[in-house]
């Protein structure tokens, strides 16, 4: 188990080797003078002449790259071009809104979605499962942000029950959190219906029934502990796509989270924002992925007797 | 005394014979695949025959008309700048058409050689392939596709490149996984055993094998495009105006959808239905060729 | 004197509602278990052996399967029991144990905890107390260090230990018939013969009577006292072990003793291949008119590709051919 645990640890490293360094270029792929460019479109020549000796860039790139490490390190992501502000300040006061709306997003679709899997499982090819598996169809079809609008029409415009965008009381998180938690609902069904199917078809479940156990128990304590480890997997990786789903919806409701802050900085040409928050999203996916492992070993006894 | 004796075989119903028309058979059984593939036709054919059907130009503004309801005579009704929304969503569909194929083919192009090269050859080549192919996936899809705008702009073409480098880990991630399944099967061992060269192996029993997983992929990655495209387009960051671009239409008709709802409603049903489509239809096809991933 | 029967399956047929039309697995099976006794059911692959015992105890799921007959035990019908009647009696009366212990045994959980959940759910005991038990069964399995084994997970033992673990939960609340799907089939030969060994020593301890169903008629020879010869869904042959080893009368179960090497055979008979029943059995789905067997059968005659062949008894035996009718 230590063995696993260290493994994961190790194959992590080179990603976030690989993240900073993607970002790392990202900012010298643009067209024209990368000083320019983070110093902003209102700034002097001097402004940029000493941007440019600030960051370095009159240094060779190793150079280069070895500041930006070691900036990284001290969690020095630069400073906004356009206000000026350092960017995980920035970052920081936004984030709890968005890990916010994440957390209720994968409660609500877990909550939904897992039953709903198992109730498909274990009644296939009933009118339930084709309703359930036709709602999840629908779910990852739909473009979040034209649902989070419709959703938006019905209750707010039409019906005046919920507010239509912005934070302020737990009515605000309705919308936004049922809206992201929709797509990510349709794979939890979907993989929880594939994964008890497959947990109730092996011969171990057969075992069990032959034993005379309730078929409760049969699903419950036989195949749904063995039909979790790959959901649970699921569920983590969702996690990570719901903070990109989350660019989306919060624009839609004016959701102060990092989503909104990126989209804003990619308007506003903030590269200095654009590259911190993309790589604590990255980072974010990161360590969701590896906690998800994590568990996935806790849980698999395979694993963890090994 | 035994005389020869032929064997009377009682007969069930038998399924056709070659593969190709099995398969087909078992597509044509599942209504859900049927529907996905006949909302696909009537994609492709409004795509093709857009100005047949619609003659007068989606992009001319008359500003007469703006938000006007949808009627009899106009089913959609009017977008801000006057223009008929069911022209546009017609249109659209020629736009958010060439998204979907560009982006699988960015896709394809990139990651299926990358995948076979990893999977097949493994080593060195295959660690710093996946080293790559991890950071990518280190963004969630979205994610990536939007850091790329940020550094290509934006546009059509950025963002099929965009969209489209964003699906390429996931290909070079399935072609690989496939490659290796292939790769330690006797047949090929046996090939090469008798000399036969790497390229030729690759291309004469990876490939094929690798086919059934890349057509179900393509058309799941086509659908997934374009709700990739049109969250760009949502966000201003994609396809610009005038193109009528779902997505942007949608971001455009956003900021009246207090008044005039429908501006935003449509395009957006646009969406989901050629989605809805490449989905069950890829679902079909998975179902028929790889009952394994059945879902 | 005639035994009673402890089992008594009379007409069973199970079909299954497939694509391509309905397949019938098991034709018309007629069997009895008597008490302590070892009935032996041998067959090839697809002949429909693991299906009558999945029927006994109802394991098949019902919307492709349909079964009808008669299953009598301990004077009731089993087929015509709701579930519930059936679950008390799965694992209590009647257990059963399959072929791959590796798959069969739940893997997350411990070894400790399936056999006592049976325990705990027919004896009606406290956790505690059923824990004990199981480690008490394993133990009469010899598996070395009970107490701590049980507190172990499938994957950590080996094959043998993991029959044995199957053997043990299966026998936990002392059923009287133990229905055995390939027990050994899966394991080194070293391994069969303990478990076999184990497997006698239990059944006269336990008084618990035995369904030994398998392919391999040295099993069938060491353990059984009668056996059933199985064909394509029906009995072909029936018979104690000495008679049907020394005198086989139907041409398919000559073949299948024919079919076993053994050493000296090539001086001793002059043939220098291994003798096998020609061609393969054919798909259910295309059964052949008449007798079954007929497009293998080296005494084919004329009348048994037009009409199956009558059930017939001679001496205590049943065989259904026309060679003997």
């Amino acid at each position: 188990m230590l063995q696993y645990v260290l493994k994961r640890l190790l194959s992590a490293i080179p990603v976030l080797f690989g993240i900073s360094l993607l970002l790392f270029f990202m900012l010298r792929m643009l067209p024209g003078d990368p000083a320019q460019v983070l110093a902003g479109q209102m700034a002097s020549s001097e402004d940029i002449k000493l941007i440019r000796h600030q960051l370095g860039l009159d240094q060779p790139i190793f150079v280069q790259y070895g500041i930006f490490l070691s900036r990284l390190a001290k969690f020095d992501l630069g400073r906004s071009a356009r206000t000026q502000s350092p960017v995980i300040k920035e970052v920081w006061a936004r984030l709890p809104n968005t890990m916010l709306l994440a957390v209720a997003a994968i409660t609500l679709a877990c909550l939904f979605g897992i039953p709903a899997g198992i109730i498909s499982a274990t009644r296939p090819y009933t009118w339930i499962d084709y309703l359930f598996t036709s709602m999840a169809l629908f779910g990852i079809s739909m473009p979040v942000f034209w649902l989070g609008l419709m959703l938006v029409v019905i209750f707010s415009v039409v019906l005046h029950w919920l507010p239509a965008g912005g934070t302020g009381s737990w009515k605000h998180i309705i919308l936004p959190s049922f809206t992201l938690a929709a797509f990510v609902v349709a794979f939890i069904t979907r993989m929880t219906r594939a994964s008890m199917m497959e947990a109730l078809s092996q011969d171990y479940t057969t075992t069990a029934r032959s034993k005379g156990l309730k078929e409760r128990v049969v699903i419950v304590k036989h195949a749904l502990k063995n039909a979790l480890i790959p959901i649970i997997t699921v569920v983590g990786l969702q996690f990570g796509l719901l903070l990109g789903g989350a660019v989306l919806t919060e624009t839609v409701f004016a959701w102060p989270g990092v989503g909104r802050l990126i989209v804003d900085s990619i308007l506003a040409r903030d590269y200095p924002v654009i590259q911190g928050t993309i790589l604590i999203f990255g980072l974010l996916y990161i360590l969701v992925n590896l906690v998800v492992d994590m568990i996935y070993a806790f849980i698999d006894p395979r694993i963890r007797y090994d | 005394m035994t005389e020869t004796i032929q064997p009377q075989a009682r007969k069930t119903q038998r399924s056709a014979d070659s593969r190709l028309k099995r398969n087909w058979a078992k597509l044509r059984r599942n209504k859900a695949a049927l529907f996905g593939g006949s909302l696909i036709l009537i994609y492709l054919i409004t795509a093709l025959l857009a100005p047949v059907i619609f003659p007068s130009s989606p992009s001319a503004p008359n500003l007469s008309r703006a938000l006007e309801r949808p009627s009899i005579g106009n089913p959609l009704g009017m977008d801000e700048l006057g223009r008929s929304i069911l022209g546009r969503v017609i249109y659209g569909s020629r736009i958010s058409l060439l998204i979907a194929i560009g982006v699988v083919f960015v896709g394809l192009l990139v990651g299926v050689p990358l995948g076979l090269v990893s999977g097949y050859y493994g080593g060195k080549v295959d660690f710093s392939i996946q080293r790559v192919t991890d950071t990518l996936l280190a963004f969630p899809g979205f994610l990536l596709a939007l850091a790329l705008v940020a550094v290509l702009g934006v546009g059509l073409k950025n963002t099929i490149i965009s969209v489209g480098i964003s699906m390429v880990p996931i290909y070079i991630r399935l072609v690989r996984g496939c490659a290796l399944s292939v790769r330690e099967q006797t047949y090929v061992e046996a090939a090469r055993a008798v000399g036969t060269r790497d390229r030729t192996i690759l291309l004469r029993h990876i490939l094929p094998n690798v086919m059934v997983p890349i057509t179900i992929q393509t058309s799941l990655g086509m659908g997934m495009g374009i709700l990739s495209a049109a969250g760009l387009g949502f966000l201003g960051l994609g396809v610009q105006p005038p193109t009528p671009e779902w997505g942007a239409m949608l971001g455009s008709g956003r900021a009246y959808l207090f008044h005039a709802p429908h501006v935003a409603t449509f395009p957006g049903i646009a969406i989901f239905l050629a989605v809805l489509g490449f989905n069950l239809a890829g679902d079909g096809l998975r179902d028929v060729l790889d009952p394994r991933f059945r879902l | 004197m005639k035994q009673e029967s402890l089992l008594s399956i009379k007409n069973l047929r199970t079909r299954f509602h497939i694509y391509e039309g309905m397949v019938t697995a098991v034709d018309g099976v007629n069997l009895d278990v008597h008490r302590g006794e070892t009935l032996g059911v041998v067959g090839e692959s697809g002949c429909g052996k693991s299906v009558t015992a999945l029927s006994i105890l109802r394991l098949l799921a019902s919307p492709p399967a349909e079964i009808q007959g008669e299953i009598l035990f301990g004077g009731s019908n089993l087929l015509e029991l709701n579930l519930d009647e059936i679950r008390r009696i799965r694992g209590n009366a009647i257990s059963m144990i399959f072929q791959e212990p590796m798959t069969s045994l739940n893997p997350v959980l411990t070894i400790g905890e399936q056999i006592s959940e049976a325990i705990r759910l027919h004896q009606g005991v406290a956790r505690q107390e059923a824990w004990s038990k199981a480690v008490e069964m394993l133990q009469m399995v010899q598996i070395p260090s009970p107490k701590m084994r049980a507190h172990e997970y499938p994957h950590q033992l080996s094959g043998g230990m993991r029959q044995r673990a199957m053997i043990a939960m299966a026998l936990s609340c002392r059923p009287r018939l133990l229905l055995a799907d390939e027990p050994t089939t899966a394991l080194d030969v070293t391994i069969q013969a303990q478990i076999v060994d184990l497997m006698e020593r239990l059944k006269e301890e336990f008084r618990t009577s035995i369904v030994l169903i398998t392919h391999n008629l040295g099993l069938i020879a060491e353990m059984a006292k009668r056996v059933l010869v199985m064909y394509m869904g029906k009995v072909v042959e029936e018979a104690s072990v000495e008679d049907l080893f020394q005198e086989p009368l139907h041409p398919y179960t000559q073949g299948l003793l024919e079919s076993i090497p053994w050493i000296g055979k090539k001086l001793k008979t002059g043939r220098k291949q291994l003798q096998e029943i020609p061609g393969i059995v054919p798909s259910l789905l295309e059964m052949p008119e008449g007798c079954r067997f007929h497009p293998r059968c080296s005494r084919v005659m004329n009348i048994c590709s037009k009409e199956e062949p009558p059930l017939v008894q001679k001496d205590g035996r049943r065989v259904l051919c026309w060679l003997w009718a």
